[in-house]
C-alpha cells in the first residue's frame, strides 16, 4: 500500500495523518475522560454519553449566537464562556438523571445501559424537536481560523490545535482531581471498598452524584470543543458512543493514564490506516484489532490491581 | 413438573398458556388481519426468535448481548444469498456485463462471484449456515471471552462493537454485500414464488411452526438440570464453580443456544420480508431486540414473544401516525421497565393476574377432588422458579465483577 510514494512524501502523510488522528484522539480523550471517571469509577455505563456531549455542543451553539447577536465585541472571546456554560448545564442534567434514575440502579449495572440507552433515545429526540434534524455548526472567531504552515506539505489547522490544547488541560485536571485532592481521594476510596468508606464517614451518595455530575459536566466540555472541528446534529453523539467505550476499556476501565494511551493509539491506528484504505475498512480494521486484543486481554491495557 | 401424559401437560397451567399462544397466533390472528398485516406480524414474530434466545442468555444465565443483531443478521444473510443467487440465473440477468452473478456485485464492476458465495448454490448447505454460522461466531466469542471470565458490562460492550464491526464491513464491502440497501429483489425459493399472499401465508405458519419448536427446546433446557444451573450461575457463580461445574462451558452453550435462535429468526425474517440489509443488524436494532425481551419479562420465554410482538406493533402503529413520538415512547419503554418492573409483562402477570387464576382453578378444582393434593403443588412450582429472579442482595454480590 506504499507503493508510488517517496519517502518525504511518506513522511508527510504520516505527519497530517498523525495530526488527524490528533483531533480525532482529542475528541476520544474528552468523552472517554467523562465516560473513564463514570464507567471506570462508578462502573455505572452511561449510553448517554454522547447526548450530554451533544448537549454541551447546542449550548455552545446557543451562546455563539447569543454573543453574535448582543455582544459582537466580544466574541472572540465567547468560547470560554460557553464551555463553562456546557459544563454546568450538563453537570446539572447529570445530577438530575443520577438522582432520579442512576442511583435506584447501582447494583444492576446492564439495567443502567438499558435506562440510560432509553435516556439517549429520549435525548436525541427532544434535540431532533428543538433545534431540527439538521446540523448546525458555530461561526469561528477570527484567531481560530487558519492554519500554521510547519513545511510546505505539512499545514496544522489552528483550531485542531486549541481543542488539543483542551482535550489536555482536562486530561491533567481530572488527573490532579482524582489523585491529588481530597475528593478525589474519597472517589478512590468508595470505588474499592465502598463499605469501608461509608465507615470511615465519607458520604458516599453524595460522591456518586457529584462524580456523575462531574462526568457528565466534562461531557459537556467535549461538546462544547466538538463545534470547533465539526458541526453537531442530533445524533452525533451516537456515532462516537462505540468508539468510546471501547477506549475506556481498551484502556482498563480504571485506569486514566490507559484510558489517554489507548485514545491515542486507536485514533492514531484508524486515521493512518485511512490514508491508504477506505474509511470503513480502516475502522473495521482498528476495532478488530482492539477486540482481538481485548479478548485475549479482557483486563485492559493498564489494569488496577485491587483485590475485592 | 413431570406428567405422567404428554395430553395431561396441555390441561395443565403451563399448557393453557402456550395453547392460548398458539390459539392466538394459529387462529385468531390470521382470522383478524388481511395477508398484509399478517405477513407483518410475522415479521414481528421473527424478532421474537431473538427475545426467546435472549430470554435464557440474559434472564437466565445472565449475560447481556448487545450483538444478538449479528446473528439475526448472519442467519438472514446466509438465506438471502441462497435466494440472491436463485434470482441472479444468467438467463435473468443476460443484460449484465456478466450474467449469473447478483446484480449489486455486476454494479460493483464484479466479474466473477466470490468464493464464499459458491456454496450458497445449495440449499441444504444454506440450511446448515442459517444456523452454523452465528453459533460457530457465538462459539468463538463465547470460548475468548467466558473462559478468560470475561462477563457482565464488558461483554456487553464487546458484542456491541462486534455488531459495529459487522455493519461498517457490510456496509463497505458493497460489492460482495449489497452495501447500506442490502440484498434485495429476492423472488423464489426453490421455484416457488414468496412474493404472493398465498406464500406469504404460508410462511407465515411456518414462522409460528418454528417459533413452537425453539419455545419447546427453550422450555426443554430451562425445565432441565441445564436450566437450573444456568440460573444458578446468574445469582451465585463462584458457588456454582465450587461445586464443579464448567461454568465457561454452560455460558458459552446458552450463548450458542441464543444464536442458533436468532439465526434462525433472521432466515425466517428474509423469507418473509423479502430482502435484508445491515439496518436490521447493527447496534440499535441490537439493542432494541432486548427491549422486546425485557418487556415480555427476561425471565419468560413465553413472555418474550408478547414483546417482540408489542412492541413492533406499537412501534409500526406510532410511525405510522406520529412518527416524532416513537422515539420518546422507546425511551420511556426502557427506562420504564428497568426501574419500575424489571420482569416485564410476566412479572406483572404473576403478580396480578395469577393470583386471580389462582382462586378459578381452586374453585373449578373443588368438583375435582381427588387432583387438589398434587396439583397446586405443580403449580407453585414455575411460580418459585420465576420469583428467584432480581435479587437485588444477591445480585449485588454478583462476582462478574471479580
Amino acid at each position: 500500500m506504499f507503493d508510488g510514494y517517496t519517502s518525504s512524501e511518506l513522511m508527510s502523510i504520516f505527519a497530517m495523518q498523525g495530526f488527524a488522528g490528533l483531533s480525532l484522539f482529542s475528541v476520544f480523550v474528552l468523552m472517554a475522560m467523562g465516560l473513564a471517571i463514570i464507567f471506570g469509577q462508578m462502573g455505572v455505563i452511561n449510553m448517554a454519553h454522547g447526548e450530554f456531549m451533544i448537549l454541551g455542543a447546542y449550548t455552545t451553539y446557543l451562546t455563539s449566537g447569543f454573543f453574535q447577536s448582543y455582544l459582537p465585541g466580544l466574541f472572540g472571546g465567547y468560547f470560554l464562556i460557553a464551555m463553562l456554560l456546557a459544563f454546568l448545564v450538563c453537570a446539572a442534567l447529570g445530577a438530575l438523571i443520577e438522582w432520579l434514575m442512576i442511583r435506584h440502579l447501582y447494583h444492576r449495572p446492564l439495567d443502567t445501559l438499558l435506562a440510560t440507552w432509553g435516556l439517549s433515545l429520549i435525548m436525541q429526540q427532544a434535540y431532533r424537536s428543538i433545534f431540527g434534524a439538521r446540523e448546525v455548526g458555530v461561526e469561528l472567531p477570527d484567531w481560530m481560523m487558519g492554519a500554521f504552515q510547519v513545511t510546505d506539505l505539512v499545514e496544522l489547522p489552528i483550531n485542531g490545535l486549541f481543542v488539543m490544547i483542551i482535550a489536555l488541560s482536562i486530561a491533567v485536571g481530572v488527573y490532579l482531581l482524582m489523585y491529588r485532592s481530597g475528593y478525589g481521594k474519597k472517589v478512590r476510596a468508595v470505588v474499592q471498598n465502598r463499605p469501608m468508606a461509608e465507615a470511615v464517614g465519607i458520604n458516599s451518595a453524595g460522591i456518586d452524584r457529584a462524580t456523575f455530575a462531574l462526568g457528565c459536566g466534562i461531557a459537556g466540555i467535549a461538546g462544547a470543543a466538538f463545534t470547533m472541528i465539526g458541526s453537531t446534529g442530533p445524533s452525533s453523539g451516537q456515532a462516537y458512543i462505540v468508539d468510546t467505550f471501547l477506549v475506556v476499556v481498551f484502556g482498563g476501565a480504571q485506569s486514566l493514564i490507559g484510558t489517554i494511551v489507548s485514545a491515542f493509539g486507536i485514533s492514531q491506528a484508524q486515521s493512518t490506516m485511512e490514508f491508504f484504505l477506505s474509511g470503513s475498512m480502516a475502522k473495521v480494521l482498528t476495532l478488530l484489532v482492539v477486540v482481538g486484543i481485548l479478548m485475549l486481554r479482557p483486563e485492559g491495557l493498564m489494569a488496577l490491581k485491587v483485590r475485592r | 413438573m413431570k406428567n405422567s401424559s404428554p395430553l395431561k401437560w396441555f390441561g395443565s397451567r403451563e399448557g393453557l398458556y402456550y395453547l392460548a399462544l398458539a390459539f392466538l397466533l394459529v387462529v385468531l390472528l390470521p382470522l383478524m388481519l388481511d395477508p398484509f398485516r399478517l405477513n407483518m406480524v410475522g415479521k414481528y414474530l421473527t424478532y421474537a426468535f431473538v427475545a426467546i434466545g435472549l430470554v435464557m442468555c440474559w434472564g437466565k444465565a445472565g449475560i447481556l448481548s448487545l450483538g444478538q443483531g449479528v446473528f439475526f443478521g448472519l442467519g438472514g444473510y446466509c438465506m438471502a444469498m441462497f435466494l440472491k443467487l436463485e434470482a441472479s440465473t444468467p438467463e435473468a440477468t443476460a443484460i449484465q456485463s456478466t450474467p449469473g452473478i447478483p446484480d449489486f456485485m455486476d454494479w460493483n464492476q464484479l466479474t466473477e462471484l466470490p468464493w464464499f458465495w459458491e456454496p450458497f448454490h445449495s440449499f441444504s448447505f444454506t440450511l446448515i449456515a442459517v444456523i452454523g454460522v452465528p453459533v460457530l461466531l457465538a462459539f468463538v466469542i463465547g470460548f475468548a471471552m467466558f473462559t478468560r471470565r470475561v462477563g457482565g458490562v464488558y461483554f456487553a460492550i464487546i458484542t456491541q462493537a462486534i455488531a459495529a464491526i459487522l455493519t461498517i464491513l457490510i456496509i463497505g464491502q458493497q460489492g460482495y454485500t449489497g452495501g447500506v440497501n442490502g440484498i434485495t429483489d429476492l423472488q423464489t425459493l426453490m421455484g416457488w414464488d414468496i412474493r404472493t399472499d398465498a406464500a406469504k401465508t404460508t410462511l407465515y405458519f411456518i414462522c409460528v411452526g418454528m417459533l413452537f419448536l425453539c419455545l419447546f427446546i427453550a422450555r426443554l433446557v430451562q425445565n432441565r438440570k441445564l436450566g437450573r444451573i444456568l440460573v444458578a450461575m446468574n445469582a451465585q457463580e463462584m458457588r456454582v464453580r465450587f461445586s464443579g461445574y464448567d461454568v465457561a462451558a454452560f455460558k458459552i452453550f446458552v450463548f450458542c443456544l441464543a444464536a442458533a435462535f436468532a439465526g434462525v429468526g433472521g432466515a425466517m425474517f428474509t423469507l418473509i420480508v423479502g430482502f435484508m440489509s445491515p439496518s436490521f443488524i447493527g447496534i440499535v436494532a441490537s439493542i432494541e431486540m432486548v427491549i422486546f425481551c425485557a418487556l415480555g419479562g427476561r425471565l419468560s420465554i413465553l413472555g418474550a414473544v408478547y414483546g417482540a410482538l408489542l412492541v413492533n406493533a406499537a412501534k409500526s402503529g406510532f410511525s405510522e401516525s406520529f412518527p416524532e413520538l416513537w422515539p420518546f415512547a422507546m425511551g420511556a419503554l426502557f427506562i420504564g421497565v428497568v426501574l419500575a418492573f424489571p420482569n416485564g409483562l410476566a412479572g406483572l402477570y404473576q403478580t396480578y393476574v395469577m393470583p386471580l387464576e389462582d382462586k378459578l382453578f381452586e374453585r373449578g378444582k373443588g368438583a375435582r377432588a381427588e387432583a387438589t393434593p398434587a396439583k397446586p403443588a405443580a403449580e407453585r412450582k414455575p411460580k418459585t422458579e420465576k420469583t428467584d429472579d432480581y435479587d437485588p442482595m444477591i445480585d449485588s454480590y454478583s462476582p462478574e465483577k471479580s
